[in-house]
């Protein structure tokens, strides 16, 4: 109780916190005050060695992870618990949707998914809105939503088709050049023009969005229905995820001996049991302890399904489990993933063997999945320390770019709820955008479900997904409040990594820390 | 059969090449494959690979080599899905233009790479019927206009205009003709005067030709006594907007 006290006070008095953030971190003291779900002692002693993590989603799950409304249906319907009806015009359906997000559970209180606004809104744009009333409208909601929902994990998606909406909005997002709210471009080479991917590309090239999906690798995993959300996360609209629990294969490798087929067989099958473990003890809590999915007004209207949710089963730290491998089959220390063949078949051998464990592992209340979890390439949080992000290379160890793409793309298949790998080009690349758009379609054809690049010399920086202004980390710096949360992660990181400093920066994924 | 003094080969054959790029986004439409020859007949101050030019030192890492063009295209082929094209560089690629028309008539040929769009980055000095012997194969040429003025573009480069300002001619009576290269030296070439002229001259050969102005970068290049000025932004945009007061062009800054 000693503690507990000390933590609060530290956290009331901390000067670079700000009221908001203070708030959902005395909760979360609050709910790490209960006892934990039940594990075994052989999974307790994993998660405190931190071979495997439950991303600090609390002792008591009382919302999922990632929840994703079916925003569609909610202006089509309109609420009953928030008492609005559905929306007549564009005006009523921007402040329908700004109620809305305010009351959105999430682990991190602020919304990870806003919608398909293409879809969503397109209906009120009528014919008589020119573009510049069109855009005066979404300049306001998309302030709005910085000023409101100040955490770059809010995320929105768009595409595969082309609208007005979708183009207002990269205008806007042009001009404005915030951090919220992140956005995902998905991408169909048979319907997506290349205009619109090239009018996306200029539009990272000024503030670090839009993210790069393949939509049809997505609609066979997910059906139509999917969205990415927060950091490079596809899921289920009307669903979402329970939990993500991710396993350091780093740290697998480090309680291995042997040769590679030793690890793959039994070392690599125990810890991915503990890391199932651990999952479904968090989804039992959540779903039956605490009982969200029977108390909540977005599953009592229809809006979200138990049914259309799963977990994700999270992994990172391959490219050191595969040097470690390497290692012990005594390779020389060159023969390193990104730059060897035979270390990255031995890279394609755990992720497969990885999806095939996932895949074999009953998981109760996902059938959003199949019954199973979702693999995920998870992009690291403020607190890595030496451990590669999912199954990127190495920051500055990459090899050429396309080197670089055909080692990272056979692995995108596996990870059904999503992977990142952020590429880098330099400033000459602006003047040339149909070039990016090339190396888009060329990732997809490849096999890439998810594509990222950020411009060098931008004053957006994505710290492992999200994007953080390097004027606001400057300020973090020097001991001031900054609007956005996730600003804060993104402080941890940069320390960690020093990601704003490197040569070639790739940035990993990010989510919470526990401080 | 015969052209110039180069005499014709049968089967594969082998370009001089310096280096080449798996992407480029700066030599020409989209993202390109950049293969550049080693070999240049100009000599010019301002050029920033001195080492493609015979006579002039080596620099270290730079091994030019022989390469076939079945060599090339299977580099090519690797990259393909994601460009939109080759590009021929220098050196000077015309220098070897048998082999770019083996380069390209290989890439035509192959149903996996006939998508490509086929370019040549030029400084212009050859006979014209080089460019006849290219354009069945070749989409378009970026060529560079060191200078309209003989004198200065003898000085800058070692060499005369005629076969440049007869190429730009050419390749627009082709169609070929993608972009035409201004490269600004403070001082040098970039006079009110001169910038007017050769605006004229353009606009007579196509009024609507797509221009780059490029400022000079004393990166790379050799030094030179007096030393070679950069051109400062505010001049380039002074240069653009000289020529875009004579004719519709398509003008671009770098």
């Amino acid at each position: 109780m000693a503690e507990f006290e000390t933590r609060a006070r530290e956290l009331v008095h901390d000067d670079q916190l700000g009221y908001d953030q203070k708030l959902r971190r005395l909760a979360m003291l609050a709910t790490d005050a209960l006892p934990y779900p039940d594990i075994s002692e052989a999974c307790r002693e994993a998660l405190d060695k931190r071979v495997i993590c439950d991303l600090y989603e609390g002792h008591a799950p009382y919302t999922p992870r990632y929840v994703l409304p079916d925003y569609e249906r909610a202006v089509r319907q309109g609420l009953d618990f928030l008492e609005l009806e559905p929306p007549r015009d564009l005006d009523d359906a921007l402040a329908f949707l700004q109620i809305m997000y305010a009351h959105v559970p999430s682990v991190t209180t602020y919304p990870v998914y806003l919608g398909d606004l293409d879809a969503v809104l397109e209906p009120f744009v009528t014919d008589d809105l020119d573009d510049d009333e069109l855009d005066r409208k979404i300049r306001r909601f998309w302030i709005g939503i910085d000023r409101m929902v100040p955490d770059a994990f809010a995320h929105l998606d768009l595409g595969p088709g082309d609208s007005r909406i979708t183009r207002s909005i990269l205008r806007v997002e042009r001009s404005l050049r915030q951090a919220v709210p992140n956005i995902t471009l998905k991408v169909d080479p048979a319907v997506t023009p290349d205009d619109l991917i090239e009018d996306a590309v200029r539009t990272v090239f000024e503030t670090g969005k839009p993210h790069f999906v393949a939509h049809p690798m997505m609609v066979a995993d997910h059906g139509e229905g999917y969205a990415a959300v927060s950091c490079y996360n596809s899921l289920k609209i009307g669903g979402g995820a329970h939990t993500l629990v991710r396993l350091n294969l780093k740290e697998v490798a480090l309680r291995h001996t042997g040769d590679v087929e030793s690890f793959l067989a039994t070392t690599l099958a125990d810890y991915v049991e503990l890391t199932a473990e651990l999952a479904e003890a968090r989804i039992r809590s959540l779903v039956e302890e605490q009982r969200f999915f029977d108390t909540h007004w977005l599953a009592a209207e229809g809006l979200i399904d138990l049914d259309r949710f799963s977990a994700m089963f999270g992994i990172f730290g391959l490219a050191e489990c595969v040097n470690l491998l390497m290692a012990y089959e005594g390779h020389e220390p060159g023969a390193r993933y990104g730059h060897d063949p035979y270390a990255d078949a031995v890279a394609q051998r755990v992720t497969e063997r990885l999806a095939e464990l996932v895949a074999a592992r009953p998981m109760p209340y996902c059938e959003g999945g199949g019954g199973r979890c979702h693999l995920h390439s998870q992009g690291g949080i403020d607190l890595d320390d030496a451990v590669t992000a999912g199954t990127r290379i190495p920051v500055g160890d990459e090899p050429p770019m396309l080197e670089h793409i055909t080692t990272c793309a056979p692995h995108h298949r596996l990870f059904a709820a999503g992977i990142s790998d952020i590429f880098h080009v330099d400033e000459t690349a602006v003047r040339n955008p149909s070039a990016m758009v090339d190396i888009i379609r060329g990732a997809f054809a490849g096999g890439m479900r998810d594509f990222t690049f950020n411009l060098d010399g931008n004053e957006f920086v994505r710290i492992t997904g999200y994007l953080v202004r390097k004027s606001d980390l400057a300020t973090i710096a020097e001991h001031e409040a900054v609007r956005h949360s996730s600003d804060h992660l993104a402080a941890g990181s940069e320390e960690a990594y020093h990601l704003t400093q490197r040569a070639v920066k790739r940035i990993g994924c990010h989510e919470r820390d526990p401080r | 059969m015969t052209l110039g003094s180069e005499v014709v080969r049968i089967g594969d054959p082998s370009g001089f090449v310096a280096d080449t790029i798996t992407f480029s986004c700066v030599d020409g439409p989209g993202n390109r494959f950049v293969v550049f020859l080693q070999g240049c007949n100009f000599d010019c101050v301002a050029c920033h690979n001195p080492q493609t030019i015979p006579g002039h030192a080596a620099v270290e890492g730079h091994h030019p080599r022989h390469v076939s063009v079945d060599d090339l295209l299977d580099d090519i082929r690797r990259a393909a899905p994601f460009l939109s094209g080759v590009t021929v560089s220098g050196g000077e690629a015309t220098q070897q233009w048998r082999f770019v028309r083996a380069l390209f008539e290989a890439i035509r040929s192959d149903p996996a790479l006939a998508q490509l769009t086929c370019f040549v980055d030029s400084n212009g000095a050859c006979a014209t019927d080089v460019w006849d012997r290219l354009a069945p194969v070749m989409d378009g040429a970026m060529i560079d206009l060191k200078c309209l003025d003989p004198a200065i573009h003898l000085e800058m480069t070692g060499h005369p205009n005629d076969q440049v300002l007869a190429s730009i001619g050419h390749l627009a009576g082709l169609g070929r003709l993608h972009e035409v290269r201004l490269l600004l030296l403070a001082g040098v070439n970039d006079g009110e005067a001169l910038v007017l002229r050769t605006a004229e001259w353009l606009a007579a050969v196509d009024p609507h030709v797509r221009i780059q102005v490029i400022g000079f970068r004393a990166h790379g290049a050799r030094p030179h006594d007096p030393p070679l000025v950069e051109p400062t932004r505010a001049d380039l945009v002074a240069a653009a907007d000289l020529l875009r007061s004579v004719a519709p062009f398509d003008v671009s800054l770098v």
